[in-house]
Order: structure tokens, then sequence, then C-alpha cells
């Protein structure tokens, strides 16, 4: 009997990963029906309490305003991913370097941004960063609130993605190392030309897994009014006349809108995952 | 505890300005307390509500009938894709304004607290992946292992309780660990619907007292510790269950 | 006063010897569209020893799972002590307690000790007390050459090892029959020593053994007949020292060109 025997590869069932097994675009879509339909219903309900545009009218007149908002979630989802992707890098090649100077604090590091929640990391960003600041030829720099938002989405984000590299790395076996050292290969040209184009098949499903999660955590942006969906939405019901009827459709509509884009990644990124895993 | 601590920070403040007030003034100390206390009960029960959904949902997926099967990949689908503070707001306040409340005498008060409601909807959140991580330790035991067990004349009831779920539990621990740990990170969430767990009380104090540096350092510890004690003990426990031999 | 829990062991009737202790009539077992079996016919005889050989894929597995109510049969009648197994109403714990089997695999308990893994049938589904189970169990692993290893995991034993446990442990449950499916197929070679010395002592015990074995010359040690089977048949049976010398069906000649 093989050691692998009763052993499941960890990795796959971690939040951070949206393995299914049968994901399936047929399932998406049923599923969108029913939100559609449940926000239908729950307006017509609310329609038949109350006079004057019914929840769904309501909802239709600030669509604009929400959807607007829902294109800042990916403008700060975009900008925070590329932060993450290129000092999560940074982070992790000092991870794997051979100095312990260097390796022991970006550990520390990478550990301390994996495991302390979002929201913490979001007060400690928006509220200790200054507004701006003095660049040494007298020039400043602005950081509006969504830049601020943008750097603390990343800061998670970023450590994870060190750990990813770290991983893929160390999941290269040593055989590559040696045969590249007898090659005459410096460590550094061992790394840039054999081992990290390795990594990156490996790393990839997991890097768009952390990006569908920076994205479904954007909208606590809200808790410091930037005005991304959920704010927009709250606002619209707010002006709206605050009326309990538009609560569940307003809030069913914000649930959509992340599903219909998280959705088809999720799907795409678990056929990566199934391909590459195939191929190695 | 509070008498024996208290001096020695009253003293930082007046000496350094490090304001660490829920350490020397009792109200705040209060608070501080009853914080903690909140926000373990919802780490507690946010936990144990997806353990159960988790194993009645696997349970659910093996079964016979399709529909059964299809309703709880449909649940787990529109949970994980979906942002699980939306989830929160839409179970507090779109399904909240439909629960009644109830008249405690003077005021109403709605049935179904922010706090029961955030356990409700981190439950929820957490189950669609345990359910996941539970089926995939069931379908890990292999057939020839329960027939093994059928040839001893273990009846299908005492294969199960025997062999199947200590196997399957024991192959699930290490993927459940990683999830449990970071749905213990996701209640600090509960913040927006204003359960007065720590984010939310360390935020009160750092308002009334200007001293967000020193909270936030508190804040961070605070959840740190939590996670790795919550992560200590689930390895622990993996070491005591490891299948001897088939371990790393 | 609380009854003592109920041992379900007692009732114990030795079967004759002069009545086959295990016969098939006409084995006939299909997988979906796919006949394993084709009409399969044998007889043991108590204390006998057979071996059934013959090329991958012939249905050998199957035959011995189908004696063990494994897999059902779709037509002619298995008895094991004259209790038919090819009946909706059998009672499959009665069936197997006579009746142990031994896989290639081993598929020993890996979260149980080799001696919680040998106890565990009979104190939970025979109910017998433990000490007395313990007393047996503890027996068997030394009749297996086993002394020592009773706390050991199976993680922790080799294959043989692991074999020879899986081995006691359907020996535990006191069968009167104990089928062999290849049960040295993945071990190395020198464990294999080991796990047939076993066997070998089993059936000079008088144990009824059936044996799927692909080690012709421990076949031709023990056996007391030699089944060939080919394409769900068997194809030719005898004596071994007839059987392996004299063969006359041109598919058993070939097969034993290539496996002696
Ligand atoms: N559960 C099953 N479902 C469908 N077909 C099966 C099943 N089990 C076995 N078979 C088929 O039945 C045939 C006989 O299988 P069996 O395992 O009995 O052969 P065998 O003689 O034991 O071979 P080997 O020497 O390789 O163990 C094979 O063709 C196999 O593919
Ligand atoms: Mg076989």
């Amino acid at each position: 009997m093989t050691k692998r025997a009763f052993r499941l590869e960890t990795e796959q069932f971690s939040q951070e990963r949206f393995f299914c097994r049968f994901v399936d675009w047929r399932v998406g879509a049923g599923l969108l029906v029913a939100f559609a339909l449940s926000m239908a219903m729950a307006s017509a309900q609310g329609a038949a309490q109350q006079a004057a545009p019914s929840p769904l009218a309501t909802l239709v007149i600030w669509m604009p305003f929400i959807l607007k908002g829902f294109a800042l979630n990916l403008v700060i989802s975009f900008l925070a991913m590329a932060i993450a992707t290129v000092l999560g890098i940074g982070l992790g090649l000092m991870q794997i370097s051979l100095i312990w100077l260097v390796r022991a604090p970006s550990r520390f590091v990478t550990h301390l941004l994996r495991n302390s929640p979002w929201l913490v990391i979001l007060f400690v960003i928006m509220l200790l960063l200054p507004v701006d600041i003095r660049l040494p030829g007298n020039q400043r720099v602005m950081f509006p609130d969504w830049i601020k938002v943008t750097i603390a989405f990343a800061l998670p984000v970023m450590g994870n993605i060190s750990e990813i590299l770290r991983g893929a790395v160390n999941s290269i076996p040593t055989g590559q190392w040696e045969s590249a050292e007898g090659l005459a290969f410096t460590r550094s040209q061992a790394l840039r030309w054999i081992i990290l184009p390795q990594c990156i098949r490996r790393a990839i499903p997991p890097w768009m897994n952390w990006y569908a999660l920076l994205t479904l955590s954007t909208p606590m942006a809200s808790i410091f009014s930037i005005h991304e969906a959920v704010s927009n939405a709250q606002a619209g019901m707010e002006a709206a006349g605050a009326r309990p009827g538009l609560l569940i459709p307003f809030y069913l509509f914000l649930l959509c809108l992340f599903f219909i884009y998280i959705y088809p990644i999720a799907v795409w990124t678990r056929k990566l995952e199934r391909k590459y895993a195939v191929g190695s | 505890m509070f008498e024996l601590i208290a001096p020695f920070f009253r003293h930082l403040y007046e000496r350094t300005g490090l304001n660490f007030i829920v350490f020397y003034d009792p109200h705040e100390f209060g608070r501080f307390v009853a914080g903690i206390s909140i926000s373990l009960q919802l780490i507690f029960w946010s936990l144990l509500l997806s353990l159960v959904i988790g194993v009645v949902g696997a349970w659910t997926q093996r079964s016979q009938s399709a529909i059964w099967r299809g309703c709880v990949h449909a649940y787990i689908q529109a949970f994980r894709n979906t942002p699980p503070m939306i989830q929160l707001l839409f179970f507090y306040f779109a399904l909240g304004a439909f629960t009644p409340s109830v008249d405690m005498g003077g005021y109403t008060q709605p049935i179904i607290s922010s706090f029961v409601w955030a356990v409700i909807s981190f439950g929820i959140f957490g189950g669609a992946f345990n359910v996941e991580i539970f089926r995939a330790g069931l379908d890990a035991v292999p057939e020839s292992t329960l027939e093994a067990a059928e040839s001893l004349c273990f009846s299908r009831w005492q294969t199960y309780t025997n062999v199947t779920l200590p196997l399957a539990f024991r192959i699930s621990l290490p993927a459940l660990t990683n999830n449990l740990v970071s749905l213990a990170k996701t209640t600090s969430l509960a913040y927006v619907i204003a359960v007065p767990e720590m984010t939310y009380v360390l935020n009160q104090v750092w308002s009334d007292n200007i001293n967000v540096p020193e909270m936030m350092l508190l804040l961070f510890l605070y959840y740190v510790l939590v996670v790795t004690l919550l992560a200590t003990a689930l390895h622990a426990l993996e070491r005591r269950l490891v299948l001897p031999g088939y371990g790393q | 006063m609380p009854s003592a829990p109920k041992s379900r062991t007692g009732d114990y009737r030795p079967w004759p010897d002069d009545k086959p202790i295990v016969s098939l009539n006409d084995v006939h077992k299909s997988y979906g569209m796919v006949e394993v079996l084709k009409g399969i016919s044998l007889d043991v005889k108590k204390g006998e020893v057979i071996c059934i050989i013959g090329p991958s894929g012939s249905g050998k597995s199957t035959l011995i799972r189908c004696i063990n109510g494994l897999t059902p049969i779709q037509k002619g009648s298995i008895t094991v002590e004259g209790q038919e197994v090819n009946d909706p109403k059998l009672d499959k714990l009665s069936l197997r307690r006579k009746v142990g089997i031994v896989f290639q695999q081993f598929n020993l308990f890996p979260h149980k000790t080799a001696l919680q893994n040998v106890m565990m049938a009979p104190v939970l589904i025979l109910r017998e007390p433990k000490a007395e189970v313990e007393q047996r169990a503890r027996a068997l692993i030394s009749k297996v050459r086993l002394t020592g290893k009773e706390d050991v995991y199976p993680g922790h034993l080799s294959g043989g090892q692991q074999q020879r446990v899986a081995i006691a442990r359907s020996l535990a449950m006191r069968p009167d029959v104990m089928l062999f499916d290849e049960v040295t197929a993945a071990l190395d070679p020198e464990t294999v020593k080991e796990v047939l010395l076993t066997i070998k002592e089993l059936a000079a015990d008088g144990m009824t053994c059936i044996l799927v074995t692909h080690e012709m010359g421990f076949a031709r040690e023990v056996a007391d007949h030699i089944y060939f089977t080919d394409l769900g048949v068997i194809v030719e049976h005898g004596a071994p020292a007839q059987f392996f010398t004299n063969a006359k069906d041109p598919r058993t000649r070939q097969f034993l060109s290539q496996v002696l």
C-alpha cells in the first residue's frame, strides 16, 4: 500500500481554494435564476404592501449607480492584485534566500500578513497611514482613501503569494537544483532559468483563487465609506426612503453581481487546475 | 488580575503617553473583557455550526437522491462565490427585517439578535467549505478497507461508525484545520452588524479615547493569539490522531 | 437483574467430514454486460486445500468474493456448510463467520494496532468477552510469528507482517474455511516466504483453504487439488502431481510454460 493512501491534498480544500468537483456553468446559471426569482418575489411582496415605486423599479433606477460602485470594486481588485503580485514575489524570493537575516524577517512578515484578519489590516492601514507623504524633492504624494484601501487589500494577498512562491519552489524536486548545479549554473541562474519557470504553472491556479478571494473582500471597503458597490447600494436604499421592502432585492442584486463575476473565474481556475494536475 | 496590571499601565501612560486604557480604567476593562468573551463565543458557535452543516451536507452529497445532491451543490457554489460580508448584511438586514420582534416590556427586540445572525451567516459560509472537505474525506476511505470490514461481519452501520468515520475524520483533519482557522479570522466581519466583539469594542475604545495605535496593536495581538492558539490546538489533535505510518 | 450481553458464539456444530463444505454449482456472474464467471462448479471437502490458478482477469478474485457473499451471483448456487449463499434472505453474519477472507492489499484498519485489528470483530460483532478475545488474539498473533508487534500500527509494519496480521484477524472469527486472494502478490520476495509458511501451517492444522495464487511451487506443495481457470470457466483441474506434469488442455500447458 502506498504511503500516500489515506491522505488529501490539503490546499485543495482551504477557503482559499475554489475547488469543487463539478463546477459547471449550468449550476451557476441555475443559481442566478434562483437569485433573480427570489429578488422578483421579494419585490412583488414589497410592492403589494406599499404604494408608489415598486422595489424592483427602485432597484432599476439605482442600478447604474450600484454598477458604478462595482466598477470601483474591480479597479481596487486589479490594482491590489498587481501590487500584491509584485511585492509578494519579492517577499517570496526573500523567504527562500540562503541568508538567514533576509529569510527570517520575511518569514515573520509573511506569517503576520497571512494570520491577521483582513478587517484588522484594513483598520491599520486606513487609520494609521498618513493622508500624504512628503518626498525629498518637496513633492507630495497624496493617499486618497481608495488608494489606501487598495494597499490594505494588497497586504494579506501579498503574504499569501509569498507563501505560494515558497511552496512552489520547495515542491520542485532537489534533483532539479542538483542538475542545474552540475551544469555550472549559479543559484540565481538556476532559480531564474530552471526552477521558477516550473513554478509558474503550479502557481497560476492558487494565484487566481487569491484574486477571486480578494475581489470577494472588496465590499469591506464600504466600512471606510468608499463609494463601491455596497455603499452605493446602501446609499440608494437610503435615498429611496429606506423601506424594508428594498432590502432583499438590493442585497440579492449585490450577491448576484459578485457571483456573475466570480463564478466564471472559479470555473476557469478549476479547469486550469485539472489541466495542470494531468500535465504534471 | 485587573488590580495587578492597572498600576503598571497607568504608570506607562503617565510616563510615555502610551494609552492602554483597557488595562487601567475599570469601565474600559469591563468592555474589553466582554469583547473577548463575545468574540470567543462567536468563533466557537460559528465553527460548531459550520461543522454540523459540513457533516450533514457531506452525508447528503453521498445520498442517492440527485435532487438533494444538486441542492447541496448549489448551496456550496452560492456561498463560496459571493462575498461573506454581503452574505452577512443580507442575513442581518434583509432577512432580519422580516423576522418577528418580541416585546421586552417597553422596547422591542428582534427574536434573532445580531450575534445569532452572525453565527448563522458564518456557519453557513464556513459550512460550504466543510461539506467538500468531509465529502472528500469520506471518498478517500478505500473501498477495499470497507470490504474487509464487511467480510468480518461488520454491518453497514458498524462499518460506518468503526471504520469509515474514524478514517474519514482523520483524512479530513488537515484541510479542516485550515478552513476553521480561516473562518475564525472571518468572524471579525461581525463588526459590520455591530456585534460587540473584539474589533467592534476596540473600535469604540479608540474613538472614545483617541488611542488608535495602541488599541490597533492590541487588536492585532489578540487575533494573532487566537488564530495561533486555535491552529496549535487543531494541529495537536491532528498529531494525536495521525494514522501511524501514513504521516508526513 | 441485568442480563449478561448475549453471546453469538453458541450453537456450533461441526460439519461432517464426508460432505463438501463448500460447493459451487454452475455459478454465473456478470458485471453489467460482461460475464466474468461462466458456469463454475467445484467442491471442497473439509480440511482440503485447493488452489485456483489462471491468467490475470480470468475471474479468480471474483470467484473468491462470491463465496463470501461480497458480490451477488446471477445464476447457479454456492453453498457453504449447506447454507445457500445465493439467497436473498441469506444471513450474511452466519455465512461470514464460517468463511474468512484475506485480500491481496491486506486492508487492515490503519487506525488500530495489530492487536486491536485482530480483536475488533470478535468483540464488536460476536460480543465475546474482551479478556477472552484478547487472550485468543495474542495467541493468534504469536501463531503468525508476530509476537512483540501487538501494539504496532499497520503503517509501521512491513507488507508481510501486515498480511500475517490480516490472516490472524480473519482467524479470530474462528472460520471453518479460509479464502486467500493472491495474498503474496503485493509483497517483496523475502516476505512472501513468511506468509506462505503461515498458510502452510494453517493447512497442516486442518483448515479448509481456498487459495488464489501465482506461486506455483507453493501450490504444488500444499494443494490437494488444483483448478485452472481462464475466461470465466474451469479449463482443467486435478491433483498437483498430475496437473503440473501432465496437463491435457493446450491453454493450461501454455499458461504453465509461461509461469514455470
Ligand atoms: N467491480 C467490477 N466491476 C466491473 N468489472 C469488474 C469488477 N471487478 C472485476 N471486474 C472484471 O472482471 C474480470 C475478472 O476480474 P478478477 O479480478 O476476478 O480477475 P482475476 O482473475 O482476479 O485477475 P488478477 O489475477 O489480475 O487478480 C476482469 O475483466 C475485471 O475487469
Ligand atoms: Mg485478482
